[in-house]
């Protein structure tokens, strides 16, 4: 049940470069392109129009979309690597309990410490719930919907034994919020969102206030049912061949991340009971050493053994949930992500079509301004998803290759000092017994 | 651990095992040496074992597992030549039957245990079948072990019975049964009723007695437990063979991941499948156990028996006792305690003294025979104590010897098995690095 008052805080974690791979959001923030940014209408927010600048652009403070060409992305890609260049730092820390009347509810607290210029300040401190990191990940899909949102923990896992508010819930949710604040400002794109900015910075009413703006509920909940609708209807046939494979990709990818996930979750499991079963395994050879003479020290020393490698077994679980667990399941999240983003590009190929194949019925002129405005409006999602659709593959490699490297290195570690004890265990028994063989395994 | 290499203690008294227990026929030799035991003149191994059926004692078809003794006498150096191997066939059931003999025909000897009948502290992946060839192999192994240790016993190793069973194929299981050694057999009830009974028992026995029960207690413990670690060790691994699938299937949608996923996906298969043998290496460790689990049987057998001949030694103290308190009422005419005799005597008229004079004379000649037969049950007894404790530090000196050696072959295999995880460990590193 919920704690009552103030839950304990784990402490502060230092910022983590958010899993690996993105790594500096790109150049300093150079002069403001601001004619041409300002210059946007507001209905045409969800057009992503592609600035000349070369250079990471700013966002004011009604577009909240960032015209970003895709050759400038890839420039941007290298100088992810190097994190000199980040200047944006997140932690998400220090869970807290709220009741009210009403309901029960955990905050956050959100810090940001940063040097860029459109902040008012170098630091903030905010608290925020769940319900707010809602908000900002579906205005980010909203303003980019060919961009891939990172993955946002789930509401409330059902399939654990995990209750609702335990400490072990809060703590893997708290660390999943962090990853995700931090995968947005590693975005070239999406770093600069403004929704995202006042997630960052806003005080509570503030925010309040903000979230009432724009397209309420029910008007998205419209727009969904619309996308899917249409996403069924079309886009597919006229599909470019390179989604076709990012699809095919997807959908196999999705099922081998989410087999993992489970086999993951499937040692962890088998390592906790082996775990228990060796806490009684070592202290029964103590027990037996009380009615020894001559064999006393020989089975407390096997005791001891058992009892430093059940320990190790305990680190290397520890291992396992801090990363491997969380990543897999972050990117059984994304797959879902991914196959969303595909279909909504798919949804705004399908607009064009079905506007292409009417003017053709009534014979209207097929270079319309409006089928002109659509063809950029595609254009601009397929370029858009292309660059970042590689940006995501790029981490991802990244992401896949240091989790596994860390778990054999888990392993390693384990096996090594398992090997250590029971090596000095068998030294201590041969200088009394002369043993003739195995002498290859002794150290 | 199948050589049985019964070391002889130094402070081993000069003459043992030639005791006499129980009206028992004694040995026909003193004990022998280290260097005559059977063991020493004679290679002995259970090299094969083979499923058979046959009718047994109802005329009902059987199944059952017969195993093959092979025996070869040691030649001389000098000699050069390799005597013919003897070989016969014995299932089971003689080896008990053989066990049962030696238990009963030499009570103060603590007689290695067979391994055991049915398979027992199993986890998941073993079988509780007696037909499995895995248990009939472990078993195999285990009667030979059990030979082994007959034939370097230097009392047992002279046994004829244990010789024939060696080399006589046919007509053995009734020259056993001519012995008429089950007539001999103390009953399990009287036994009992002697350990509750017993008023002045060795203390070193009923010392041993409760180290034996603690020993069976542990052990049995233990290998619950180290079953239990196997069954979930396998688990651990053998999850992770899944790895190897997933990652082959992956590499197929990958190109720069595909070449390090798929020699990953390889290795994991290795270490998913290199927990069969070290588990099975582990088994062998738990049948040494679980010999010792039976010796505390064995040892407790050794201890009933003393307690079974103090008793008796008692209750025939305590009846010459009562014979001569009578002799001594009927002699001088008092009557000191209560008897029906007596009273019905006094109500009905006394005896004439011819009758009490035979009387008197019976009695006379009861507790002669009382005495000596105390006597020799004394002497008995004494030389039980004294020939059972000889072989009690033998054993004693056999098992510390032997659980340390197995702890510390334990400690050798958790060490391979480390090595082993490093090994493969280190190969999947490398593979995910290049991811």
């Amino acid at each position: 049940m919920a704690a009552e008052g103030r839950v304990l805080a784990p402490p502060l974690r230092p910022p983590s470069p958010g899993g690996g791979g993105a790594g500096a959001p790109g150049a300093v923030p150079g002069p403001l392109l601001a004619a041409e940014v300002l210059a946007l209408d507001d209905e045409e927010d969800d057009l992503e129009v592609f600035s000349k600048d070369t250079s990471l652009t700013e966002v004011n403070s009604f577009s909240s979309s960032v015209p970003i060409s895709p050759s400038s992305m890839r420039n941007q890609y290298k100088l992810e690597d190097e994190p000199e260049l980040r200047d944006l730092f997140i932690t998400v820390d220090d869970p807290e309990s709220h009741i009210t009347a009403i309901e029960t509810f955990i905050t956050y607290r959100v810090v940001t410490k940063t040097s860029r210029g459109e902040f008012d300040s170098s630091e903030y401190e905010v608290r925020r719930r769940y319900q707010d990191f809602l908000w900002l990940k579906s205005k980010l899909e909203e303003a980019h919907p060919t961009l891939i949102i990172p993955p946002l923990p789930e509401k409330f896992i059902m399939k654990g034994m995990v209750e609702r508010f335990s400490d072990e819930f809060i703590e893997t949710r708290r660390k999943a919020l962090h990853k995700f604040l931090n995968r947005i400002a590693d975005h070239p794109t999406l770093t600069f969102n403004e929704d995202f900015k006042i997630f960052l910075t806003a005080q509570a009413w503030e925010l309040s206030s903000h979230k009432k703006q724009g397209p309420g509920l029910l008007s998205r909940m419209g727009q969904t049912v619309r996308a899917v609708a249409s996403s069924v209807r079309g886009g597919v046939k006229n599909r470019p061949e390179m989604f076709t494979e990012m699809n095919n990709y997807m959908e196999a990818f999705s099922q081998k991340i989410n087999v993992l996930d489970k086999i993951a979750h499937r040692i962890y499991k088998e390592e906790r009971e082996y775990f228990n079963e060796m806490k009684e395994y070592g202290p029964i050879h103590t027990l037996w050493s009380a009615s020894e003479e001559d064999i006393a020290e020989s089975l407390k020393g096997v005791a001891s053994c058992i009892d430093k490698c059940c320990k190790a077994t305990e680190k290397k679980m520890a291992g396992l949930s801090e990363n491997l667990l969380p990543i897999l399941h972050e990117y059984v999240l994304y797959s879902e992500i991914l196959m969303g983003v595909l279909k909504r590009r798919d949804q705004i190929q399908g607009e064009l079509d079905s506007k292409v194949d009417g003017s053709k019925k009534t014979e209207k002129d097929l270079f319309s301004e409006e089928i002109g405005k659509l063809e950029d409006k595609v254009e601009c999602a397929n370029n858009a998803l292309k660059a970042d659709w590689d940006r995501w593959k790029q981490n991802m490699q990244c992401d896949m290759r240091s989790t596994f490297t860390n778990v054999a290195e888990n392993n390693l570690r384990y096996y090594e000092e398992c090997l250590a004890t029971w090596e000095s265990f068998l030294a201590s028994q041969t200088v009394e017994l002369h043993m003739e063989e195995d002498s290859e395994d002794r150290p | 651990m199948e050589s049985a290499e019964a070391e002889p203690s130094d402070s081993r008294p000069e003459e043992d095992g030639a005791a006499p227990c129980s009206g028992l026929p004694p040995p026909e030799h003193p004990a022998a040496t280290m260097e005559d035991c059977l063991a020493k003149k004679m290679e002995i191994t259970v090299s094969e074992a083979e499923k058979r059926t046959g009718r047994n004692a109802m005329n009902m078809q059987e199944t059952y597992t017969a195993y093959l003794i092979e025996t070869r006498a040691v030649e001389s150096q000098s000699e050069g030549q390799c005597a013919p191997v003897d070989s016969l066939w014995r299932r089971y059931s003689e080896f008990e039957l053989l066990r049962n003999y030696l238990s009963v025909t030499y009570p103060h000897i603590v007689v290695p245990p067979l391994p055991e009948k049915r398979a027992d502290f199993v986890w998941h992946k073993l079988s509780a079948d007696n037909m499995d060839p895995d248990f009939v192999e472990r078993r195999r192994i285990g009667l030979e072990n059990f030979l082994l240790r007959v034939a370097s016993h230097p009392v047992l190793c002279q046994d004829k019975i244990f010789y024939s069973f060696l080399t006589q194929e046919g007509g053995w299981k009734e020259m056993v049964n001519e012995t008429g050694f089950q007539l001999k057999a103390d009953s399990r009830l009287k036994a009992l009723n002697a350990t509750f009974r017993v008023k002045n028992p060795d203390k070193r026995f009923t010392e041993l007695k409760h180290y034996s029960d603690e020993l069976q207690s542990v052990i049995s413990h233990l290998l619950r437990v180290r079953a239990r670690v196997a069954d979930r060790l396998y688990g651990v691994y053998k999850v992770h063979g899944n790895y190897g699938r997933v990652f082959s299937e992956w590499s197929a949608i990958e190109k720069e991941m595909g070449d390090g996923l798929q020699s990953a996906g390889h290795h994991m298969d290795v270490y998913a499948a290199s927990i069969d043998d070290i588990l099975e290496e582990e088994e062998h460790y738990a049948d040494q156990l679980k010999e010792y689990l039976f010796y505390a049987e064995a040892l407790r057998a050794v201890c009933r028996k003393h307690e079974l001949m103090q008793y008796d030694l008692e209750m025939a103290a305590q009846d010459l006792t009562s014979k001569k308190q009578q002799c001594e009422e009927l002699a001088t005419g008092t009557v000191r305690t209560f008897s029906l005799k007596g009273m019905t005597s006094k109500l009905f008229g006394q005896e004439t003294p011819e009758q009490r004079e035979a009387k008197l004379k019976v009695l006379e000649e009861q507790i002669q025979e009382g005495e000596e037969q105390l006597k020799s049950k004394n002497l008995e007894g004494r030389d039980f104590v004294k020939s059972a404790w000889a072989d009690i530090e033998r054993f004693k000196e056999q098992k510390n010897h032997d659980l340390k050696e197995a702890l510390i072959s334990y400690a050798v295999m958790q060490i391979s098995m480390c090595k082993k995880g490093i090994q493969v460990w280190t190969n999947a590193k490398e593979c995910f690095s290049k991811m």
